[in-house]
């Protein structure tokens, strides 16, 4: 008894953390997947309903309003992260004074939560006393600047903000690439006679395809599941024009009552999620393989 | 004659190049500091607005400075104002959240650091499948686990308390912990671990003898890591919990909200710092480590 305890030492301090995620993960999305497919309402029911959730979900016009917010706040949030980061991490890489300090206001936004940074913007992008007042009380009397209470414009506060927050961790993944890269390479470059925009453009950024690459992951996770800032910043008001997809979720479920409309809404943020992150952590394994 | 006209131009030529650059450099300096203000300017516009009366705040603009120290909104945002009904203000959240993140961050913390050291130093057939099976539960959007959690923590008996969003932490953050530990351990060199086991050296004291004393950084990054992410954590903590037991995101946006009168906004600044302040202080403290966790835990549900 005591050998085989001994024995099977390592098997059974890692049972708790098995269980732990087979049963909360795993047993769990397997369950909401299952509810997906029930005509839930406040309480989950258990007899199959078929996929009348799913098509319920693509004929809201709610639904289809989060998925469209996702798609313009994901391609803008991806493009200005990118170009923000990749800008400052070559702009740091140049051998600059007081790197420190400023590497660490770029990134100091990702120290702090959404509903903080949320209540700032806020307080910044609102009409009556924000930026807007600013530039009038300055002289710009006809300076507008109302996208938080405009319907069409409010989702690009959102991107306002959350590029803000974002941008400093893009700057980081590059230049942590960027410094990995051997000296060697960019002196052979400038000897042969490149400029520094060439030797950025032509050898190191396409050098940086590992990091493009993870970035997106990242971007992309982020922006499906953002939740916490457009609940601080807008709560996918004016109306619902700033409905996102997490958000439409957590209200189907919790002030709907809807359990199993937002059972499906959560599978597709899960299938969502998967698209982007299997094929990584395909090349991520396939990487680490080969080493 | 004209090799001294070619060097002359030559000269004309570096001369300007060394014009080009520092002009390159200036230029640098300037987007560099351009961008540091975007990413300063809320953080000062917080402070600032913290510390002004409303009446300033109607009459200046976001930049302008306050005209003195006045630290009553804080003290409204952390105490209240003292009368009974809709007086919400930030003090017993903040506990909450302190009760919530310390077990959460040692406890996920310490089956990590379990689960890494097996998987790198007491390996068995299969493991690195068990890896992946942990590894997975970085990535889920949470959303897709919301609902049975909620039931499940109803049929425990802890929904709506401060043990069941330890509970919540712990569980969603074993995965990252696995990963920051076994990435770690995996560097140490099996041989310490076999010539241990020769010496008769059992599964906790090679652990606690040869691993834990060299995993001080790695402890670091995790319990750094753990803190920021359950610290700034909302989704969880609004669905699972509210009113008393609500951690102090969940407070903050309530008291940002709920304001029924007259919006004040050097309270809310005063509030969100609050929030935001313990996370800030480490991040500021112990960035270096922040910044490894950052870069390998990203991808999170």
């Amino acid at each position: 008894m005591f050998k085989w305890l001994e024995k099977n030492l390592p098997k059974i301090v890692m049972a708790p953390a098995v269980g732990l995620i087979g049963w909360f993960v795993y047993g769990f999305v397997l369950w909401t997947l299952y509810i997906s497919f029930t005509n839930s309402k406040i309480l989950p029911k258990y007899e199959l309903w078929g996929f009348g959730q799913y098509e319920k979900l693509w004929a809201s016009r709610k639904w289809l309003i989060a998925v469209d917010n996702l798609l313009i706040f994901t391609a803008l949030f991806l493009i200005f992260c990118v170009v923000i980061g990749i800008i400052l991490a070559i702009f740091l890489d140049q051998k600059i004074r007081a790197e420190g300090l400023l590497r660490t206001i770029y990134l100091y936004p990702m120290a702090l939560s959404f509903i903080v940074t949320g209540t700032a913007w806020k307080w910044i992008l609102n009409p009556t006393l924000g930026i807007q007042k600013m530039f009038r009380d300055w002289g710009f009397e006809n300076f507008t600047f109302d996208w938080l209470v405009d319907r069409e414009m409010a989702i690009y506060t959102i991107v306002i903000a959350g590029v803000w927050q974002s941008a400093g961790f893009v700057m980081a993944l590059f230049l942590a690439g960027l410094r990995s890269v051997e000296d060697e390479i960019v002196k052979a470059a400038k000897i042969d006679g490149a400029s520094l925009f060439t030797v950025y453009w032509k050898i190191l950024l396409p050098m940086m395809r590992p990091v493009f690459f993870t970035s997106f992951v990242i971007l992309v996770h982020i922006s499906i599941k953002s939740y916490d800032l457009i609940v601080a910043l807008t709560q996918g008001g004016p109306g619902i024009s700033t409905t996102m997809p997490a958000l439409y979720m957590t209200q189907t479920a919790f002030h709907k009552s809807q359990v199993g409309l937002s059972a499906a809404s959560a599978m597709m943020m899960f299938m969502a999620v998967a698209a982007v992150i299997i094929p990584y952590l395909y090349s991520e394994l396939r990487r680490e393989n080969a080493r | 004659m004209q090799d001294s006209f070619k060097s002359s131009s030559y000269q004309q030529l570096e001369q300007k190049s060394k014009y080009t650059n520092m002009f390159l450099r200036w230029f640098l300096y300037f987007i560099l500091i351009l961008f540091a203000s975007y990413f300063i300017f809320p953080l000062y516009v917080m402070v600032v607005t913290s510390l002004k009366t409303m009446e300033e705040i109607r009459q200046g603009t976001l930049l302008s400075w306050p005209s003195g120290l006045n630290l009553e909104s804080w003290a409204v945002a952390w105490g209240g104002r003292g009368y009974g009904a809709g007086d919400t203000f930030l003090r017993p959240y903040f506990w909450n959240s302190i009760k919530m993140v310390v077990p959460a961050v040692f406890f996920s913390t310490f089956i990590g650091a379990m689960t890494g050291y097996v998987l790198t130093k007491w390996r068995f057939k299969g493991d690195q499948w068990v890896f992946l099976f942990l590894l997975f539960g970085c990535f889920i959007p949470f959303q897709a686990i919301l609902l049975p959690m909620a039931r499940t923590l109803g049929v425990l008996g802890i929904s709506n308390s401060v043990i069941g969003l330890v509970l919540v932490h712990t569980v969603y953050g074993i995965p990252f912990t696995t990963l920051f530990f076994r990435n770690y351990y995996i560097s140490v060199p099996t041989e310490l671990v076999k010539a241990a086991r020769i010496d008769g050296a059992g599964f906790f004291k090679i652990f606690f003898k040869i691993l834990l004393p060299i995993s001080a950084p790695i402890i670091v990054v995790t319990v750094i890591w753990q803190f920021t992410q359950i610290w700034n954590d909302f989704l969880f903590g609004s669905t699972f919990s509210f009113g008393e037991a609500a951690p102090i995101q969940v407070a903050l946006n309530n008291m940002v909200l709920s304001s029924t009168s007259v919006k004040e906004y050097n309270v809310d600044m005063a509030s969100a710092i609050i929030a935001g302040i313990p996370t800030l202080i480490v991040y500021v403290l112990a960035g270096k480590y922040f910044i490894r966790g950052l870069t390998s835990g990203a991808v999170k549900g």
